[in-house]
This record gives structure tokens, C-alpha cells and sequence, in this order.
């Protein structure tokens, strides 16, 4: 049976996979984001996955506002490095498990969690800087992925609540599966940001840190909040937050908690938190 | 259902992208996504423009977009901050020269606010 081991709320900040590309993993102020992650890198190592589910969002790279879905699943053999505007990150095309893909849209869309299937979809920061800093992936990535995009640029979006119901249903899932696989799953983006108006670049270490608490012990509590909520007290953008949530619900509550990390440096608060399961 | 949204409580400084900037940004949205294939930008790193004239752009956004005014873009046209970040290969400005704009700031000025400021 298929299981998931473990579970990583990660930002997905895209200057992070710049600075990677340009090799400034050793500048002093980005030696602190880097640094955070080796030590889930090793674990990792350790835990061996055989699979990662990604919950992420396209901030227009392979998903426009012509046809935005609420919530996709990626079936492909292979997901290319997407174009954001800039020219793809020197990375290899990452893998996927288009049987495990398509198990899963299955008993999601009969769980009633109406997924947009993706046979043909490329990969962005979201998706990539989380992929990009927990695994190493020279010549080629050690896990096959199953991407699943959330619309949280473009609103209405789902409520917390759903977002942590779908990583509910992600567990049901991944259980029903007859392969022997090692699961882990990403919840990426946030935390604190806002990227548009007067207000840009506001943070809120106080509400991050709540929420790297709560993410771990209280999940519940932060499915209460609202969108306002959170663009009130985080920033418009913050509302990435709650796919943290899906990772949350795909996890039992007989966690431990492998490494947290939280650095603000511009204008994101970058938190980082891995759950193993102990069972 | 709790409400998601209080329309009643603007936040200050601040666009929620929704559905109605969602339509008012569709052009110029759209317009911007065309930089994600290469060919577009080296289309319009050529001639301004004509790549604009082929968009059937607006007059305002033609006149934001030529005096790089992308807090004109966003806030009267209804560009979105991921899609209009798509532009900075052949404008040269990436998220912090957009976002001190925004904050009506030089960059500079910007900077200074951070904490950790090579982390850019
Ligand atoms: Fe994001």
C-alpha cells in the first residue's frame, strides 16, 4: 500500500531560485534561506520517497486567466521547466508517475474534489524552488512528482477549510493505492507578502510564526481563517498560505517535527517546516 | 458559508485581484503573458510599437507602458503583479524597482526598508 512519510511547508519564493542559478547560496544574506534546507535534505535522504506531491500554484506559466482551474493534478511523464518570461531555469524536466496521477484524479474526483487533469503541463517557481532546494537533482531528480495547482491568484479561491479537506482526500487516496510507495507532500508558498499597491512589501513575522505553530500542532484553528483574514493581517499574497493546508490534511496528527526554520530578509517571510509521521 | 471576502473593509494599499480586475486587466494581462515565449520578447525588444499595435492595446496602456509606469498598469489597468513581472526581460525592472514604484518610493529608499537587502 501506498503511504504517505512525511510532509514540508516550504515558501516558493522565485528569487531564491535565482540566486541558486547564479551560485550565491554562500552570500551572507542568502546563506541563511540555504542553509535551512540541508538539514530536510538529509532527512530526506533518509526517509526515502518514492514519490512527491506538490501542491503549488502557476503564477502564469503553463495556467492563464482565459481557463484558471480551482484545483489541477498534473498526468504527465515529464514536466518541462516553464518560461515564466525570463528563459527556463537550467534544471532537468522533472518526472512524473502518470499511473499514480491518474489513481489519484480518479478517487479525488469520486470524493468529490473535482480535479482538472494536466496531461501536458510546464513547471515554475512554485513548484520548482521547493523541488529545487529539498532534493538534489544533478544529473536527474531522485522522485517522481504528482504537481497539484491551487488557484490562489485569482479570486474567489477555495476556502482554507477546502484546501485542507482536499489534502484529506489526498490521504484516502494515496492509501487506496496498491504500489508500494514512500510519500512525501509539499505545501509551498507565503508566507507573509503582498506584491501589489501601496502596501508592498508588507510582512507579518508575528502571524507567520503563529502559523508555523498551529500548522504543526492546531491545523484546525487556521482552516477558520478567511481570505480577508489573512490579506488583512499577511498581505494580499499570503493567501498562498493555505496550501500549507493540503499538505496538512494528507498528514496523520502522530507527527514529528523535523526541522523549522523562518528568515524575512526582503519582502516574503520564507518559513519552513518538515513533518515525519511516526507510524 | 463565512464570507471570505469583506468588501466593506478595504485594505489599504491594496487590490485584491478578483473577478472584475480580472476582466479590466484581461488585455494587458494577456498581453504580458506573451512574454513567457521568446520569440514575443525579442518582438517587442525590436519594435515597441508595432508589438503593442499587434495587442490592439488601449491609448493609457500604451502610454503606461511606455513610461514604464507599472503602478499606472496595475492599478488603472488591472495588470497583475505576476503577469506584468513577465515584462522585466526587456524592461530591465524586476519586482523591487515595480514594488518601489508602488510604494510611490525611489529604489533606493526601497532598500532601505529590508532587513537583509543582498537577499534581493
Ligand atoms: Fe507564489
Amino acid at each position: 500500500m501506498a503511504k504517505i512519510v512525511g510532509g514540508i511547508g516550504t515558501s516558493h519564493v522565485p528569487s531564491i531560485g535565482k540566486a541558486y542559478d547564479m551560485g550565491q547560496q554562500e552570500e551572507p544574506d542568502w546563506k541563511p534561506v540555504f542553509d535551512a534546507y540541508k538539514p530536510v535534505q538529509k532527512w530526506l535522504v533518509d526517509l526515502k520517497p518514492d514519490v512527491a506531491i506538490v501542491v503549488y500554484n502557476d503564477h502564469g506559466s503553463s495556467m492563464f486567466f482565459d481557463k484558471y482551474p480551482t484545483f489541477a493534478i498534473g498526468a504527465a511523464d515529464s514536466y518541462p521547466i516553464g518560461d515564466e518570461g525570463w528563459g527556463p531555469r537550467p534544471l532537468p524536466d522533472v518526472p512524473g508517475n502518470p499511473e499514480f496521477s491518474w489513481h489519484l484524479a480518479e478517487e479525488l474526483v469520486y470524493n468529490e474534489f473535482d480535479m482538472t487533469v494536466c496531461q501536458e503541463l510546464s513547471v515554475e517557481h512554485g513548484f520548482l524552488v521547493p523541488m529545487n532546494l529539498c532534493f538534489p537533482h544533478e544529473p536527474s531528480w531522485p522522485v517522481k512528482t504528482v504537481p497539484i495547482a491551487i488557484n490562489v491568484i485569482q479570486h474567489p479561491l477555495p476556502t482554507a477549510l477546502r484546501c485542507y479537506k482536499l489534502g484529506q482526500a489526498i490521504r484516502q487516496a494515496v492509501e487506496a493505492c496498491e504500489d508500494d510507495l514512500r510519500v512525501v507532500i509539499f505545501g509551498t508558498g507565503g508566507m507573509s507578502h503582498q506584491l501589489n499597491g501601496a502596501r508592498f512589501g508588507h510582512l507579518n513575522n508575528a502571524f507567520d510564526n503563529d502559523f508555523l505553530d498551529k500548522i504543526e500542532s492546531d491545523p484546525l484553528a487556521l482552516t477558520k481563517l478567511t481570505h480577508q483574514q489573512i490579506m488583512e493581517e499577511a498581505g494580499a499574497e499570503a493567501v498562498e498560505l493555505i496550501m500549507w493546508l493540503t499538505m496538512r490534511g494528507a498528514l496523520s496528527d502522530d507527527l514529528t517535527r523535523v526541522h523549522r526554520n523562518y528568515y524575512a530578509p526582503m519582502t516574503t517571510g520564507m518559513g519552513l517546516i518538515a513533518l515525519e509521521e511516526n507510524a | 458559508m463565512a464570507a471570505q471576502r469583506d468588501k466593506s473593509r478595504t485594505i489599504p494599499g491594496t487590490t485584491v485581484f478578483d473577478g472584475a480586475e480580472s476582466r479590466k486587466g484581461y488585455r494587458i494581462n494577456k498581453f504580458a503573458m506573451s512574454f513567457t515565449k521568446p520569440e514575443n520578447r525579442t518582438a517587442f525588444t525590436a519594435d515597441e510599437e508595432a508589438y503593442m499595435e499587434s495587442w490592439s492595446l488601449s491609448d493609457p496602456e500604451r502610454q503606461f507602458l511606455r513610461d514604464r509606469d507599472y503602478r499606472g498598469l496595475i492599478e488603472e489597468c488591472g495588470g497583475n503583479i505576476y503577469m506584468i513581472m513577465k515584462l522585466g526581460t526587456c524592461t530591465g525592472h524586476g519586482l523591487y524597482h515595480v514594488g518601489a514604484q508602488l510604494r510611490g518610493q525611489t529604489f533606493e529608499e526601497f532598500m532601505a526598508t529590508r532587513t537583509a537587502s543582498g537577499a534581493r
